[in-house]
């Protein structure tokens, strides 16, 4: 089955230029280069800041958009991973062993008919 | 729910007699095997649930008038295959089930393995709400209808029902797989179990002995015998069979003839059922020797203690005092370290056990029992008014009808 994992974190202390982020990153890393290796992982990005984000809302035919992420929840979307693996047991193995102290959203993903 | 909604008559299950009784032993022992092996060879959890419920419906017309068959297993999963290919056939859009119900190999009652404990991990899967992992323990595993499962909690039927569907649901769509997890994964998974039992078993037990309702507590132990049995090596689960044995074993004497709570130290224990306490007694011995002590073995022997007392006056409090500083340490619940308190207040008095109790008055404050501890401390230093004052608290802070009758009385009301 298909599912989305979806890392979701307080980015206000994440700083790329502070040494624990450097590790963070290279043990982030090494999670992916492994389950993408065991063919788990078909895609997956990091998301820049919630300072970077842009809401567009479609309401009562009226659009706006404005600065900000959609909720004004303290943690945000920081990244996702596509895997591919064969129950939802496997899919929260993955999520357990994902190196950074995070909340992550397990979420199958629809499976469209070709 | 996907067909028609089935119904066994309940007075043909609660009806006395030895008869009954043998139709509920075999129902608890083969349903779960049934749903098992039909989830996973139909992949869908409705439809086997149905099968299986049609399929218990065709015995209790049959064995009564019959006799139970010498390999009920068998005969019901027969059955339960006739009556899915007759359903199919009148349900469009079913032909691939079809197929898989008429092609061998199918499981047939001789051939397919024991797989409840898949069964179970996947009904008590984290990923599912508390209360709807029970009610599908219940419903897949012990082929309870939902009628039933709705008398046990006092709620709806239509809400059991729409819990239900919600669950299967998201086992279908979120792929909870029904299999035994990793031994990374065990420890975890089989916690969780035990919650649900443990849960299960409280629901029944407080629940008091209201003849309408079904026994979840015996339920609940009879579950717990199953993990003990497909899973011997987890001391957790014997420690937890242990303290269902030990607390149902003084059960008959936890009411009064007219229906009144009666305290431990009130019970007559003559009452108490002694072959049970001594079968217990070995659980928890066993437990120990596997050396992986748990919340719910101590708890065991904490039971245990007081089982084994022949009198109020004999019960060995120093011992009870120190399982309770290590549950303490082990779980830093709240309400372990009030049950301390309660220990203390025997081995060194209740001055020191009051002094205790009131550090615990933030966390503890909306908890009855915490107020009637304190309330039964104040009494015991002289302080009949402040005593009075927190078993009011106490009243305000539970709706249990037994304990409010001897909260009343306390009080003088």
């Amino acid at each position: 089955m298909k599912y989305m994992l979806m890392f979701i974190s307080d980015d206000s202390n994440w700083d790329p230029s502070k040494p624990e982020t450097q590790e963070a990153y290279k043990r982030v890393g090494e999670w992916f280069g492994e389950h993408t290796q065991s063919g788990k992982i078909t895609g997956g990005e990091e998301l820049k800041g919630t300072n970077t984000a842009t809401t567009v809302r479609q309401r009562n035919g009226k659009i706006t958009v404005t600065d900000g992420p959609f909720t004004e929840a303290k943690e945000a979307i920081g990244g996702y991973a596509l895997v591919d693996v064969k129950d939802l047991d496997e899919a929260i193995a993955m999520a357990k062993a994902w190196p950074v102290l995070s909340t992550i959203e397990i979420r199958p993903l629809v499976e469209h008919p070709e | 729910m996907a067909g028609p909604q089935h119904h066994r008559d309940p007075a043909a299950r609660r009806a006395p007699g030895v008869r009954a009784e043998a139709l509920e032993r075999v129902f608890r022992e083969e349903a779960g095997r049934l749903t098992a092996a039909l989830v996973r060879s139909l992949g869908d959890w409705d439809l086997a649930e149905e099968l299986v419920q049609d399929a218990l419906v065709a015995a209790l017309e049959h064995w009564p008038r019959d006799g139970i068959p010498d390999n009920p297993g068998a005969w019901l999963m027969t059955t339960a295959r006739r009556k899915g290919i007759d359903r199919l056939r009148r349900e469009a859009g079913y032909r691939e089930k079809l197929a898989l119900l008429q092609e061998e190999p199918m499981p047939t009652a001789a051939t397919h393995q024991d797989e409840r404990l898949e069964l179970i991990f996947a009904c008590c899967h984290p990923a599912l709400p508390r209360e709807s992992q029970i009610a599908l323990t219940l419903r897949s595993v012990l082929g309870l209808t939902t009628a039933e499962i709705a008398r046990a909690f006092v709620t709806p039927e239509a809400t059991i029902a729409q819990r239900l569907v919600r669950a299967k649901r998201k086992i279908a769509d979120a792929g909870i797989p029904m299999r035994v997890p990793t031994a990374l994964e065990l420890p975890d998974r089989l916690a969780e179990i035990l919650g649900v039992l443990y849960l299960m078993f409280n629901e029944g037990y407080v629940g008091s002995a209201s003849p309408e309702r079904r026994d979840l507590a015996e339920d609940a132990r009879w579950l717990a015998q199953l993990i003990v049995q497909l899973m011997p090596d987890e001391p957790e689960a014997v420690g937890l069979l242990a303290l269902m044995t030990l607390q149902l074993a003084r059960a008959a004497a936890r009411f009064s003839a007219d229906g009144r709570l009666v305290l431990l130290q009130d019970q007559d224990r003559s009452r108490w059922d002694s072959r049970a306490i001594r079968e217990a007694i070995g659980l928890v011995e066993r437990a120990g020797q596997m050396r992986r002590p748990g919340p719910y073995q101590l708890q065991a022997a904490i039971a245990a203690c007081h089982a084994e007392a022949r009198t109020w006056n004999e019960t060995d409090w120093t011992q009870i005092f120190m399982l309770y500083e290590g549950l303490a340490r082990m779980t830093g619940s709240s309400v372990v370290r009030l049950n301390r308190a309660i220990a203390l207040s025997h081995v060194g008095g209740p001055a020191r056990a009051l002094a205790e109790v009131d550090e615990m008055a933030d966390e503890l404050d909306r908890y009855h029992l915490y107020h009637a501890t304190r309330a039964a401390l104040l009494r015991e230093l002289g302080h009949a008014d402040d005593a009075r004052e927190s078993d009011r608290r106490a009243l305000a802070l539970t709706e249990n009808p037994a304990e409010r009758a001897l909260l009343m009385e306390r009080i003088g009301e």
